[in-house]
């Protein structure tokens, strides 16, 4: 039982193991990320709510890991920390030329929109709550692979490739989704970011 | 791991990101806030992706973080335009459509 315990144990009042490591390691990550996401919100200075906002990206990158989404856990890390909080400060450098506390950050009757925040929190946890009390995310999070059968194969060659669970990781499974099922919305994607790009540039061009 | 304790994480999130949204008067503090409802988005659509096991969900993330990039880039564009005319990013001080 102490040895189990380490691992895995009990939910209290049920008999499903949960796995603890993992469990502590999402607590933590969690509650760094809601600090500091309330620093991006209630911080006096613009770029110190940058760097939070650095610190709440890192910990959603940490949970797509524990999650076995790796590849997305890192176009996050890269699209995120890389690109849009250096746009960021890029932003904050250009519109206001002083770097120190700035008491006009928040409106004067902020009471509210934490009024808005705190019900909108409520009533999407009871949801949450009532609606998903049991769902469990699986322990095992690798995806299967569409079976590798090579053209003209015979039916013999078929049946084993079906037999056998072709388990990869998700970075395969997701390029495969992401070029088959998904190619058009992929492309599609692509011009919107081109015409993003060129967008940005003829709004923020001095003509 | 359960998944209600992702999108109970996910929810915390995205209110704060809805109370910057409205209390924050700086436009770049705005666009920080809107990011960390996508964050929001994007740990909803993995926790449900990998309850399912069906990869669509990451596929979708991923188009949520480009969206978002595209997003954060035309964001900037204006405030920076909307800086150069009137000299200030408050947020309370553009009511140019006001009748």
């Amino acid at each position: 039982m102490a040895l189990a315990s380490a691992a895995s144990m009990a939910l209290p009042g049920t008999d499903d193991p949960i796995n603890v490591s993992q469990t502590v390691g999402f607590g933590v990550i969690a509650v760094i990320m809601v600090v500091s996401a309330l620093r991006v919100v209630t911080t006096r200075n613009v770029v110190h709510a940058a760097m939070w906002l650095v610190m709440v990206l890192a910990g959603a990158a940490a949970q797509y890991v524990l999650l076995a989404a790796e590849f997305v856990a890192v176009a996050q890390v890269m699209v995120y920390i890389g690109a849009v909080v250096v746009l960021f400060l890029f932003g904050v450098m250009l519109t206001r030329a002083r770097l120190g506390t700035d008491a006009d950050l928040t409106r004067k009757n902020w009471y509210g929109a934490a009024f808005v925040g705190v019900v909108m929190l409520a009533l999407l946890s009871f949801s949450l709550v009532d609606t998903f009390s049991d769902a469990k995310v699986p322990e095992d999070r690798r995806t299967g692979l569409a079976p590798s059968v090579a053209p003209g194969a015979s039916a013999e060659e078929v049946e084993a490739a079906l037999a056998d669970p072709n388990v990869g990781s998700n970075t395969a499974a997701v390029s495969d989704s992401l070029f088959s099922q998904y190619l058009v919305p992929f492309e599609v994607v692509s011009v919107m970011l081109t015409a993003a790009l060129i967008g940005a540039i003829v709004i923020a061009r001095r003509d | 791991m359960l998944l209600n304790q992702f999108l109970l994480l996910a929810a915390a999130l995205f209110s704060i990101g809805v109370y910057g949204v409205i209390a924050r008067r700086n436009g770049v503090a705005v666009l920080m806030s809107i990011e960390l409802i996508l964050n929001a988005v994007n740990i909803n659509l993995i926790a449900f992706s990998a309850v399912h096991g069906d990869l669509s969900g990451q596929v979708f993330a991923l188009f949520v973080i480009a969206i978002a990039a595209a997003e954060v880039g035309v964001g900037l564009a204006i405030v920076l335009a909307i800086y150069r005319n009137r000299h200030s990013v408050d947020l309370d001080e553009l009511d140019l459509m006001k009748g």
